[in-house]
């Protein structure tokens, strides 16, 4: 009964939201019922959509195999969080998920938006209707998730066990706010190109949502990185998977954004630009979801798929992005231009940062999808992998992060390079000096890395010299640099951190990828091996049963450098429902670096252990986690805040 | 000359222009070199493949030749026209198995073996290998999977 109530509001959603596409997009110029229908219709189609999916995550914690759905992707003895996480780790269940997070926005833009005028929030909120009846019908048309089965089978076929971890409970639906949140831009980019209003005004309404999204969109690939880094046994962070590339696309494009939008709100500038950009995230966030779930590209995240779906994802596709670029070409030429700047000055540096990240995004699309454009016109099959993307990668970024530092210093309009230089000459030889240091402990092993380190250093450095000559360090009293730092607007503190965060994620990208040991070999019981300065030793081996699985655990004492020693054990899991096995590696963690373990089947009385020693690696997710806090903090500066009036600066520090 | 308006967008736009022009280089400089082709066992013999260039090579792991000792691991693989043996040194991922799909990252060597730096299998049971399907279809070996 539940299910077909569910079944029942997601289809009275999707009705709903076709009424409002139709009414707002025809009457978005009339009275104001109209703007009122659409907020009360989009608020509506969140509760609705809510309904829907609230009735399928039920079915699945009850599991109720009569839903074909919980059948084919959930067991009984499954602990009650993989229950409910198995919802969407799913094909059917995963879009559910994702029209829900759309409602969600659809109904926080209705909810937060009285202040913003009528025409644009009935257009913005047609607009999202649109997006909901589209996918909602995509979803009931082709990939229904309240199909029943008749008669109900005993027990389901289990979900795949590599996805029974708690990564599935935070990983998608992190990155799917974070994806879905940019169609709140696209919205209201098409709102705009609609209704001609384009202005300063528009970019401080936008930004606030490109935040939010931007800071779920990093910790959902920040998170997603680390699950596959625990749970594949491969010990890589990232494997320039299609569907990495899918998730890492949007996430460039909207840092963009997240730039150019600020140059819009301050000075009026690059409004075309950024219009464009606001398409391209979420078209590219349309890509990430259903180019890789329609089977079209092969990934490790792709689910079985229908090949009936593909052309229908396809077409979907081609709809809303040719629907937008079309919209666009036809309107952005009637746009006026804004401020003018000269090349020096800080719209130029972030026009230079917008160049860098929107050619990086390009790269990563063309090594994506040339594999697949290869293949249709000369029927050659490559693959395009990493050493691609880390020689693109590498090089398109290694500008940008020696620019980044100067642009904060850089006044609007017309910056003097020169003085600038100046001021960051210090942070420019603590820079070097942190380099030099570096390279000297990790023993001159790979050049390259030392210019690593200077990137990463000099963005850390330069975003901490951003703050200190705010704050007149040493100019003036220390007392009264600290009350100015207290006093400094949240925007700049937000940029610092971001930064700062950023270059912690170089510093570990370097160390893991240049200074990691890896050591594969045999152990038998008693036996040791030592990598790094690390000893480990193979301990014990014993059975055991958990919920839904038999295991062999494998477990290892490591003797640190400083004679410490611990236990870690690595586990051979069997799945009981689908006899398939995974491998849960050994992490011991110590200090920024980790020891990473994993064991192999018995061979000859022994196993074989594969270990790898990297060092620093957990900066690379904790600066992802301080770049997106640093967004979580912008949120919240005032000034940003939608209907917020600007308020006049009284604070002595609020120096742009 | 004093810069008027007029000449600062047009070094703006000049100076992007620079830019892009390296990065579209760049990105085809890269496409070229670093890309990776695949290969069925057939179309090794076929094809002339240096020895040591990386490729990919796909096909069904043949019933009966996982060998293992310690560490390392050979097998062969077929895609019903030709085989090649495979070694590798290291943990095979969990869903290796004789009789599945798989491709190896790596290159040739002398011997006419493969040498692989990586093998994938796929996380899901009935998985195989898009590439290494269509390589068998092109042989016209191909049957149809056995549902569940």
């Amino acid at each position: 009964m539940a299910i077909e109530l569910g079944h029942f509001a997601l289809v009275l959603a999707v009705a709903m939201a076709l009424v409002t596409a139709g009414l707002g997009l025809t009457l978005w110029r009339g009275a104001a019922w109209v703007t009122g229908f659409a907020r009360q219709a989009a608020i509506l189609q969140f509760v609705l959509v809510g309904i829907a999916f609230a009735a399928l995550i039920q079915a699945f914690a009850v599991s109720d195999f009569s839903l074909a759905l919980a059948f084919e992707n959930s067991h009984s003895d499954q602990p009650l969080i993989y229950k409910i996480t198995s919802t969407w780790g799913n094909h059917e269940g995963s879009i559910l998920l994702w029209v829900f997070i759309l409602t969600l926005f659809g109904g926080a833009v209705a909810a937060f938006g009285r202040n913003l005028p009528r025409d644009l929030l009935t257009l913005a909120l047609a607009m999202q209707s649109l997006l909901v009846a589209a996918f909602g019908g995509f979803a009931l048309f082709t990939s229904n998730p309240f199909a029943r089965l008749n008669p109900v089978p005993i027990e389901g076929r289990d979900l795949n066990p590599i996805l029974q971890d708690i990564g599935l409970a935070i990983h998608p639906p992190l990155l799917y706010v974070g994806y879905v949140g940019f169609s709140v831009c696209f919205s209201f980019a098409v709102a705009a190109l609609i209704s001609g209003r384009i202005d300063a005004a528009w970019a401080r309404w936008v930004r606030p949502w490109t935040l939010a999204s931007w800071l779920f969109l990093t910790l959902g690939i920040a998170m997603g990185s680390y699950w596959a880094y625990y749970e594949l046994g491969w010990g890589g962070w990232w494997f320039w998977d299609p569907v990495e590339n899918a998730s890492f696309m949007p996430w460039l494009a909207g840092t963009a954004l997240l730039h150019s939008a600020l140059v819009m709100e301050k000075r009026g500038a690059l409004k075309i630009w950024t219009i464009f950009l606001a398409i391209i995230t979420f078209s590219l966030s349309l890509l990430g979801t259903f180019l890789v779930r329609s089977g079209i590209l092969t990934s490790v995240h792709s689910f079985a798929s229908d090949p009936t779906r593909g052309i229908v994802i396809l077409s979907l596709l081609a709809a809303v992005i040719g629907g937008a670029f079309v919209l666009f070409a036809w309107r952005a030429p009637a746009l006026s231009t804004g401020g003018l700047f000269a090349p020096v000055s800080r719209e130029g540096a972030l026009v230079l940062n917008n160049l860098f990240l929107a050619t990086a995004t390009a790269a990563v699309l063309v090594g994506t999808l040339y594999p697949l454009v290869l293949d249709a016109a000369t029927g050659m099959r490559i693959s395009v992998g990493a050493p691609f993307f880390n020689l693109t990668f590498s090089i398109l970024m290694t500008p940008l992060l020696v620019v980044m530092p100067f642009g904060p210093f850089l006044a609007w309009k017309r910056g003097d390079l020169l003085a600038v230089t100046g001021r960051l000459a210090a942070a420019v030889a603590v820079a070097l000096a942190a380099t030099v240091i570096a390279f000297l402990l990790s023993g001159f092993e790979v050049p390259l890395a030392a210019l690593g380190f200077f990137l990463g250093f000099w963005v850390m450095i330069g975003a901490l010299a951003d703050l200190a000559d705010r704050v007149r360090a040493g100019r003036i009293p220390p007392g009264d640099s600290f009350r100015r730092l207290a006093g400094l607007p949240r925007s700049a503190w937000s940029t610092a951190i971001a930064h700062f965060g950023l270059g912690m994620s170089v510093i570990g990208i370097v160390c893991a990828s240049s200074f990691s040991t890896e050591n594969i070999t045999t152990l038998h019981r008693g036996e040791a091996t030592s990598l790094s300065g690390y000893s480990v030793t193979l301990a014990s081996e014993q059975s055991l049963a958990g919920p839904n699985y038999d295991a062999d655990r494998i477990t290892l004492s490591v003797t640190a450098p400083g004679g410490m020693t611990r236990d870690v054990s690595s586990e051979k899991r069997v799945y009981r429902a689908s006899s398939q096995p995974t491998t849960e590696a050994g992490i011991l963690t110590y200090g920024l670096s980790q020891l990473y373990i994993a064991v192999g089947d018995p061979s000859d009385g022994g196993h074989v252990v594969r270990i790898w020693y990297k060092p620093f690696v957990l900066l690379i997710w904790l600066g992802a986690v301080v770049m997106a806090m640093a967004g979580a903090l912008s949120l919240t500066d005032r000034r940003l805040r939608i209907g917020a009036p600007a308020r006049k600066r009284h604070t002595a520090g609020a120096v742009e | 000359m004093k810069l008027t308006r007029k000449h600062k967008r047009l070094g703006i736009i000049a100076g992007l222009g620079v830019v892009l022009a390296i990065a579209a280089g760049l990105i085809l400089y890269a496409l070229n070199d670093q890309i990776v082709f695949f290969y069925s066992p057939a179309d090794l013999r076929e094809k002339n493949v240096a020895i040591g260039q990386p490729i990919r090579v796909g096909g069904l792991v043949e019933t009966g030749s996982w060998l293992r000792e310690g560490e390392h691991n050979s097998f062969v693989i077929s895609d019903g026209a030709e085989v090649t043996k495979v070694t590798y040194t290291g943990i095979l991922p969990d869903l290796f198995r004789e009789g599945q799909g798989v491709i190896a990252e790596g290159a040739l060597l002398a011997d006419g073996s493969f040498a692989a730096t990586s093998v994938l299998a796929k996380h899901d049971e009935n998985y195989m290998p898009k590439e290494v399907a269509d390589a068998i279809k092109a042989r016209g070996e191909w049957r149809d999977p056995v549902e569940n």
